[in-house]
């Protein structure tokens, strides 16, 4: 079974975000980079997938040269190939951008294969969007935000999150799915896989080598302001004794809140 | 005009959907548009009437007995046909599980672009704009669109309802051909959550606990609280879920779910940021810790410095006192 895992290199979710007013963007500058923590999980899904049923794991990134760090993660914890799909266009916010990258990806370099797995969200933009445009260019059925799988003989059955509530969905191979914490724990690296990983190669292929014009991507999305959260006023804070702490509160649950 | 799609769970309309109808009659008024609202289901004529308070003057009901149950292609189907007939401006989902799973697919096949998990709308040179939370809240970023429709999805809890109008409207019946081979995916079962417990994005208030609750057992001082309040959910931080004491349904943060509700009582709770992700658009923010340097204190409107086993038994006896 041939799995493709798409895995995007974002900031650490501790970083410290900083507006670049006079360009509109976000500061990258000096932050800390890794493995958006979703495709973590749909890495270590497709591993264990191969792992019962045999097959080959690809991991592929669509972003600059840096993201063949994120590549070398995913071979060290065990995929056998990755790819890299260089497009260098700074993060643009329209999950259809990348959505129809990996479309075309998976049209021109892989004929065979069962799953295309993907994180649930990126932990810059918070889109979650890529997974479901992707299945739906491609005309592949779509679970999104799972935390159960089950791959059988051409279809499979997965448990996604909803309201108070957990959906069971049967769905056809190949299929889209992108994964949720609580899907299962991932490995870490190991100092041989670590090893292995840093002599592979992570070939590199170009949009132009792929087909797509710049034009076919035109941005749908114009980000017109970037803001910081409005700050909150300081509230209230109280050292008091239990009983008059509770009183306080209460009160204030009352007469600012509202809530009673 | 402005198209909402109106998600039905269990028969019912979703009050998220009522949200972002709402807030579609408030921008279509803007914009001198029609805010109408489409259904999609087996047997559904009976919902149009409470959109019709909501806000929509015209009601679009397609029904097949292929769509009783949700599925990603088979919906993608229908509803971008239907966009393509009737040609809205914009289109209105909520940013719930099944509106983040299908308005990205719908703008795929229309060839547009989105925006997930909006918390703000406006007008702006005839046209939309839209706000969102990006980096886990720590920066809200605008887009206007460059395409028609343009599509957003609305976050639960934000959006305030209209007070119910006393309108009628007209009804309108869409047929739609599929075929069962069409539904890529199909929904079989829904397991609903242990004792039907209120999920945490949809209560109105929702009482976290932490690692500060040291064990599985003290969330019954919790369940306590909750039980006082009507519409309370229990949520806990992602150190309480992974330590095996909540399930992670319950979680709250970037890595569980985003909620918005009118009160957030973090209990024993840091406040780190990825945390924070997940609560900080709550309306009112009380937390109470033993630290007074906790980052908790910094987002809440109301903080008590102390330890929450001895403050939790007296806030139980005075929201009792408070009930009678
Ligand atoms: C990629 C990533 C994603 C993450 N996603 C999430 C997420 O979705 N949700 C989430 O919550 N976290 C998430 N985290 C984890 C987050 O960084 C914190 O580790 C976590 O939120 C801490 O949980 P906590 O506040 O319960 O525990 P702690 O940080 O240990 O805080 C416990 C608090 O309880 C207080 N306390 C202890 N005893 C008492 C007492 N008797 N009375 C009163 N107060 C007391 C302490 O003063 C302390 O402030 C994520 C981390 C990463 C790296
Ligand atoms: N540039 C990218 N390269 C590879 N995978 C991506 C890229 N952008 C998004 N994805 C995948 O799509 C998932 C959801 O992303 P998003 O829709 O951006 O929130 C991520 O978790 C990744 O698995």
């Amino acid at each position: 079974m041939n799995i493709l895992v798409f895995v995007k290199r974002v900031p650490d979710s501790e970083s410290k975000i900083e507006i670049d007013h006079d360009n509109n963007q976000i500061d990258m500058e000096g932050l800390n980079f890794l493995m958006n923590p979703y495709d973590e999980y749909a890495v270590e899904e497709a591993l264990q997938i191969k792992e019962s049923k045999g097959g080959t794991v690809h991991v592929i990134s669509v972003g600059s040269e840096e993201s063949v760090t994120i590549l070398k993660k995913a071979l060290a914890m065990g995929a056998d190939e990755a790819l890299l799909v260089k497009d260098d266009k700074h993060e643009t916010y329209d999950g259809l951008r990348a959505a129809k990258i990996i479309a075309e990806v998976v049209k021109n370099k892989y004929s065979d294969y069962s799953l295309v797995l993907f994180g649930k969200q990126s932990i810059d933009t918070d889109n979650s969007q890529v997974p479901s445009m992707v299945a739906g260019l491609l005309d592949l059925p779509q679970v999104n935000v799972v935390t159960e799988l089950d791959i059988g003989d051409g279809s499979g059955t997965a448990g996604r999150e909803i309201e108070g509530a957990v959906e069971k969905v049967e769905f056809s191979l190949p299929a889209v799915i992108s994964a949720q914490k609580g899907l299962n724990e991932p490995r870490y690296e190991t100092l041989k896989g670590i090893m292995a990983a840093k002599r592979k190669q992570v070939p590199v292929i170009s949009l132009q080598e792929l087909g797509i014009e710049e034009s076919d991507l035109e941005s749908k999305l114009e980000l017109v302001n970037l803001s910081p959260p409005p700050t909150k006023e300081a509230g209230k804070k109280i050292e008091e004794e239990p009983e008059e702490a509770a009183k306080q509160l209460v009160k204030f649950l009352h007469e600012e809140a509202k809530i009673i | 005009m402005i198209l909402t799609y109106m998600e039905i769970r269990e028969d019912k309309i979703k009050k998220a959907s009522l949200e972002a109808l709402s807030e579609a009659k408030r921008r279509a008024d803007d914009l001198n548009e029609d805010s109408v609202a489409v259904f999609l289901g087996k047997k559904i004529d009976n919902l149009a009437q409470e959109a019709f308070q909501y806000g929509a003057s015209k009601v679009y009901l397609i029904e097949n007995p292929l769509l009783e149950k949700y599925s990603s292609s088979l919906y993608t189907l229908a509803l971008s046909e239907f966009i393509g007939e009737i040609k809205p401006k914009a289109v209105f989902f909520s940013a719930t599980a099944m509106g983040k799973d299908l308005a990205p697919r719908v703008a795929a096949k229309l060839d547009v672009g989105v925006a997930t998990d909006c918390t703000e709308t406006r007008t702006e040179n005839s046209g939309l704009e839209v706000e969102r939370p990006i980096f886990a809240g720590k920066a809200l970023a605008a887009f206007q669109f460059k395409s028609e429709p343009q599509i957003a999805s609305l976050r639960p809890n934000v959006f305030p309802l209209l007070e119910p109008l006393s309108e009628e409207g007209e009804v309108v019946k869409k047929e739609v051909e599929l075929s069962e081979d069409q539904a890529k995916e199909q929904v079989v079962e829904i397991k609903r959550e242990e004792g039907d417990e209120l999920d945490v994005t949809e209560a109105e208030v929702v009482i976290s606990g932490g690692r500060g609750m040291k064990g599985p057992e003290n969330f019954g001082l919790l369940k306590d609280i909750i039980a006082l309040f009507s519409n309370a959910a229990l949520g806990s931080s992602r150190s309480a879920v992974d330590a095996g004491w909540v399930d992670h349904q319950h979680q709250v943060g970037q890595t569980g779910k985003t909620v918005s509700p009118n009160l957030y009582i973090a209990v024993g709770i840091s406040g780190a940021i990825q945390h924070l992700a997940g609560m900080s658009s709550s309306k009112f923010i009380v937390a109470i810790n033993k630290d007074p340097e906790a980052a908790i204190f910094k987002v809440a409107d109301f903080g008590v410095v102390g330890d929450l086993f001895k403050v939790i038994p007296p806030l139980k006896k005075e929201l009792e006192k408070f009930k009678e």
